[in-house]
């Protein structure tokens, strides 16, 4: 089987279901599939949350997940790794990014799937408005997302 | 001309998505960030802010990094995806 990374991003939800089998499908040299998927809250930072609006940098963000991807490929050893994020008008429930990732052996794929989560929370270029409260608000950027990088030097 | 984008937060406060700028003058991304400082009192604060990020062609890029013609360089605020 060759090795594999495939990112998309898009408007319209994803069938986790459908991925885990792309990820499987006439894959027997992987043992092991790990699956993140984020989702939107209806709470952040003690703000209710009834919409999110997701934009992105055409261009840019798909080869910075393409390109996280392929960090973690030259890191451990993998076989399938898949990114997708949606972007436009999400409401809380709504799935928002899936990272799967499939290796011969679990902590390989544990690892790797922890890794691409942590990267792209601060290195894709998306940012998220939240309505609530009759207000809407920008995302502020979080210091924990920065220090989970720490645990990958 | 070097095709400039903004992003966001900052698109917002700006009130510009994307503009162009004549390339004269502009070795590096602090001289189109000057260059854009100058547009106006709102301008000067927005692209004043130290958590700002650049991109050039696409890529995170610093302060020094060289234009040219042609080029492609985005202001944004921090990334908060995922």
């Amino acid at each position: 089987m060759t090795v594999s990374v495939e990112v998309r991003v898009q408007e319209h939800e994803f069938d986790t279901g459908a991925e885990f089998g792309l990820l499987r499908a006439d894959n027997h040299s992987d043992g092991a599939t790990t699956i993140f998927v984020g989702s939107v809250r209806d709470f952040n930072s003690g703000d209710p949350v009834t919409a999110l609006a997701l934009e992105y940098y055409p261009g840019m963000t798909e080869k910075v997940l393409a390109d996280i991807g392929q960090r973690a490929l030259e890191r451990w050893s993998l076989g399938r790794v898949r990114i997708l994020h949606r972007v436009g008008q999400l409401v809380p429930g709504d799935d928002i990014v899936f990272v799967g990732v499939t290796a011969p052996h679990r902590q390989s794929a544990l690892d790797a799937c922890g890794y691409i989560i942590d990267l792209l929370k601060t290195e894709a270029p998306f940012w998220k408005k939240e309505s609530g409260s009759g207000r809407a608000r920008w995302v502020e950027s979080r210091a924990s997302d920065h220090e989970a990088l720490e645990k990958w030097r | 001309m070097i095709r400039i984008l903004f992003f966001a937060s900052l698109r917002e406060e700006l009130g510009c998505e994307q503009l162009e700028l004549p390339v004269a003058g502009m070795g590096d991304i602090s001289q189109v960030r000057a260059a854009l400082q100058q547009r106006g009192e709102k301008w000067a604060v927005a692209l004043g802010r130290g958590n700002l990020q650049v991109a050039l062609n696409q890529a995170l890029a610093g302060d020094s990094s060289t234009v040219k013609a042609g080029d492609e360089v985005a202001f944004f605020p921090p990334v908060t995806g995922g």
